[in-house]
């Protein structure tokens, strides 16, 4: 999702421990989707149609160039826009037969990195904001990721490689303590649902934990500065996110749309919020330049 | 602060976007479906009502309760078992239904027709009723075929639990009874069956059976020593049951069929977890293929290589998957080929697999495109599916059932599902791990689909504007002349729920044709045989291919005998029948509104 991680070209460098050429992160982060593509539809179809990739890619790409030459006076750098491309063509799973969501998703999603700005910085990452407007505003046409891949070599392959980026990106801090927390109230949300806790966590095992834990919520253009702050944005995340999944024990439906995606939602809620505390606190880098 | 008119205008523009996205949902949601109208027989040619108390039919299903330690996901794994299947079982020329329960002591039903049009329930009677007994399992469908071509339809019940193969002594003894021949015939096995298909794999002339295996069929789901039954991927699981094909050796001196399994050797087996099948000829060679729904993977299609043996077709189905729960097989566009209608699971925000539709190109160019698009790909937790011309228009129809659990309208499982259906396989492997589902309901009342064919370019929901309204858990659903009217009526198994029997009422100046085919060098029901109708009506020419059903849509069978609806002032240039031993049989201008009885030519 969200892109995944770097919709910002060079936002973090990599510093290996070894000696190794240097590769910018948005590079080896691209590189692994574009990996998870190619095995998901070689493997399980998980892209459904290269038009849909098509439609997602080519309307990033070209939202991003014609935005920012209009708004910024310059071609920007697409790689940002491949990924954000990429996060869309993943996640989305509409309804049979349309193709829009794959290129309304990846139009809203650039759209709103020029829009929902706060001093220079957008505040949500792109995709996030994307998904969580189309859940709300298309639930009949959309839904996100359903795809499981089983107990093939699959899930391991992308868990050991999302492993080894988060921990060399130096934000395996984030993916760490948000899966913990997760565990823990999922454990503690157990005592209030009746179900098993291994359900509760369940969800932790699957494709779409994994993009988010790699991904969505290390985003280095969208997460504050601060290790610990971090840490709290994250501890946050798993809170609301806490409270939507037990959302049904309420007897209130009128949030129920939340349950469709509660740790979109959840970030979509609170990653913004956190960024704009920071981001308060700091001068404004447009006027100082 | 100063805002540009570029950003102004691009601001604008996201405000647009998020417009245009409700728009677009919004837009085609209500683009589909047709309301209620009181006229529908003026508007859509048709009109459909429920008549089923009235003429006799009064039956509930009653599902399955399994070992207690599926307790809390029983409604989930016991939400099969509603079936019907047609048949003439006395040869009077009246269509009967049959249709299964699936609770211990609770009978299955045979409505016989009367000469009043009528049916009264001789299934205890004739020694088909009392099939679900504790140690022999549940039933969870039938289909009938001439298994001994003798001149009368005999019975096959396929259970979780021990399948049951009933010979029809109609002929020669004159009386409604079956006698039970499984062992004698060689099928007496434990399987966990969701579907099965009578077939002439290899144009013998004696009808074979293909039978389905859903849950592996080492677990006696009454007595389970673990509860590691479930498929461990839900998009690609291989760790269902396996699937028998059943050779038919002919009769022994006592005139008991004899079967052979020959899975093996034809290579026709899957351990994908398979919920219906269909077979027909799809490639145009001449030999029927079984086209598979699995249900948590990709469907197949087994290609008969000329009698020998069947192979995986290679025609792109692996990448698709999906839910697949019923297969339907119709000539959606009147090009002269049998195209495939694969039922899926579609819910608002959580899941849209989408039906498939696909067009079958596999003579040219080895292809199968799902071309499934608007109201035919979503139709909720799809089930049963049958392809019929409901309205006469000359273009067939498809009647879709759905809805799994429908219990408290308030309460919901689909997010609780959703916790362990995004999880590692061997997380929902075991039933333990999934959350009690108590009395919410799962894609409940959901209302039937009746897709109109818009002349072959598209399909358009009447169902509540022609009479089919109801909300049951629909499974199963067989179209029958059922009163020899020369309309296509509509007969719904619905899961605990009643059996749906819809007359349907066409616009008499519309015109139709039937056939009733017999086969003599092959099988005597004409099971795989096709009958391809030329006509003109009002300006056009028209061409459409039917084959005869040996099993279809999700534990149902339809009327053996073709139904062609053939719009107004219709005048047939001629059928071509092909038989399944490769003959080929051409009626020149058969006459319109009336059964043809068509007998295979000896040579």
């Amino acid at each position: 999702m969200t892109t995944l991680a770097s919709e910002a070209p060079a936002a973090v460098a990599i510093r290996p421990r070894w000696r190794v050429p240097t590769v910018p992160a948005p590079y080896v982060f691209s590189s692994l989707i574009t990996l998870i593509l190619v095995v998901g539809q070689r493997e399980s179809g998980i892209v459904g149609g290269y038009d849909r990739m098509a439609a997602a890619l080519g309307t990033a790409i070209v939202a991003e160039l014609v935005l920012g030459r209009v708004l910024r006076g310059r071609f920007p750098n697409v790689l940002s826009a491949y990924i954000t491309g990429n996060s869309v063509t993943i996640l989305t799973k509409p309804a049979a037969g349309i193709l829009w969501p794959y290129w309304l998703g990846a139009l809203i999603a650039i759209t709103s990195k020029y829009v929902l700005v706060f001093r220079g910085r957008h505040l949500w990452n792109p995709t996030n904001f994307s998904f969580a407007a189309l859940l709300l505003l298309a639930p009949s046409s959309m839904s996100l990721l359903s795809h499981q891949w089983g107990n093939d070599v699959v899930s391991w392959f992308v868990l050991a490689i999302g492993l080894m980026v988060v921990w060399r990106a130096k934000l395996f801090h984030i993916s760490g303590t948000y899966a913990v927390a997760f565990t823990l109230l999922g454990v503690l949300r157990a005592h209030f649902t009746g179900r098993d806790p291994l359900t509760e966590i369940a969800p932790l095992t699957g494709p779409m934990y994994m993009l988010l834990l790699f991904f969505m919520l290390t985003d280095p253009r969208t997460v504050v500065s601060t290790r610990r702050g971090r840490v709290v944005v994250v501890l946050a995340i798993a809170l609301v996110e806490f409270g939507i999944r037990l959302l049904p024990e309420t007897g209130f439906h009128g949030l129920d749309v939340l349950l469709t995606g509660p740790p979109i939602f959840a970030l979509a809620i609170v990653g913004p919020i956190a960024l704009w505390l920071e981001l308060r606190k700091t001068p404004d880098v447009r006027r100082a330049a | 602060m100063r805002v540009s008119l570029p950003q102004t205008a691009v601001t604008l523009m996201f405000v647009g976007l998020l417009g245009s996205a409700r728009w677009l949902d919004a837009h085609r949601v209500t683009d589909r479906v047709a309301p209620a109208a009181s006229d529908s027989l003026a508007r859509f040619g048709f009109r459909l009502t429920d008549v089923a108390k009235e003429v006799g039919v009064d039956f509930v299903h009653h599902a399955p309760i399994l070992d207690s330690k599926l307790e809390n996901i029983q409604a989930y794994i016991g939400a099969l078992g509603a079936s019907v299947s047609v048949a003439d079982v006395n040869g009077d020329g009246r269509p009967d239904l049959y249709v299964t329960n699936s609770a211990f002591d609770h009978p299955n039903a045979l409505f016989v027709q009367q000469s009043d049009g009528h049916f009264e329930d001789e299934a205890a009677r004739a020694g088909v009723a009392d099939l679900n007994r504790e140690g022999s399992g549940v039933s969870m469908g039938s289909v009938w075929a001439d298994v001994d071509n003798d001149g009368d339809e005999d019975l096959f019940v396929y259970k979780w639990g021990r399948a049951q193969l009933f010979r029809n002594e109609n002929v020669p003894t004159g009386e409604l009874r079956f006698a039970d021949v499984t062992e004698g015939a060689g099928l007496e096995r434990w399987m966990n069956a969701a579907s099965a298909v009578w077939l002439d794999y290899d144009r013998d002339g004696r009808i074979d059976l293909y039978v389905t295996g859903y849950f592996p069929e080492r677990f006696d789901l009454w007595n389970l020593t673990t509860t590691r039954i479930m498929h461990d991927s839900f998009e690609f699981a291989t760790n269902g049951g396996h699937n028998v094909l059943w050779r038919n050796l002919g009769s022994d001196a006592d005139g008991v069929p004899r079967f052979e399994d020959v899975t093996a050797a034809m290579g026709a087996d899957s351990t994908r977890w398979t919920m219906a099948v269909a077979a027909a000829d799809l490639d145009g060679d001449g030999w029927p293929d079984l086209y598979l729904a699995n249900d948590y993977g990709p469907e197949e299609l087994l290609r008969n290589v000329a009698g020998r043996r069947f192979e995986l077709a290679p025609v792109g189905l692996g990448e698709d998957s999906k839910s697949g729960m019923a297969v339907a097989l119709g000539d959606t566009r009147n090009r002269g080929r049998l195209d495939v209608f694969v039922t899926n699971i579609s819910k608002m925000g959580f899941l849209y697999q989408g039906n498939n539709l696909r067009l079958n190109q596999v003579a040219d160019d080895g292809d199968l495109p799902n071309v499934a698009d608007g109201p035919i790909a979503d139709c909720g937790w799809a089930w049963g599916a049958q392809f019929g011309d409901l309205d006469h228009d000359g273009w067939l129809d498809l009647y879709v059932v759905n809805g799994f659990i429908s219990a408290n309208r308030h309460r919901d499982y689909w997010y609780d599902m959703s916790l362990v259906a995004g999880a590692a396989g061997n997380v929902f492997q075991d039933t333990r791990n999934w959350a009690p589902i108590g009395d919410k309901s799962l894609s409940g009342y959901e209302r039937s689909r009746l897709l109109r064919n818009r002349g072959g370019e598209g399909f358009f929901d009447v169902a509540a504007a022609v009479g089919a309204d109801d909300l049951y858990d629909g499974r199963a659903v067989a179209l029958v002349d059922l009163w020899n009217s020369g309309a296509l009526d509509v007969v719904v198994a619905n899961q605990k729920g009643p059996l749906l029997v819809y007359r349907n009422e066409v616009d008499p100046a519309r015109d139709w044709v039937e056939f009733a085919l017999r086969g003599t060098r092959s099988n005597r029901s004409a099971i795989g045989a096709e009958v391809t109708l030329e006509w003109a009506t009002a300006g056009q020419r028209l061409r459409q291919r039917q084959v005869v059903d040996g099993g279809s849509g999700f534990s149902s069978q339809n009327d053996r005998r073709l139904h062609f609806g053939l719009g107004v002032g219709a005048a047939i240039e001629r059928a071509v029948v092909r038989w399944p031993s490769g003959l080929e049989q051409v009626l020149e201008a058969p006459r319109v509104r009336r059964l043809h009885a068509v007998q295979e030519p000896s040579s």
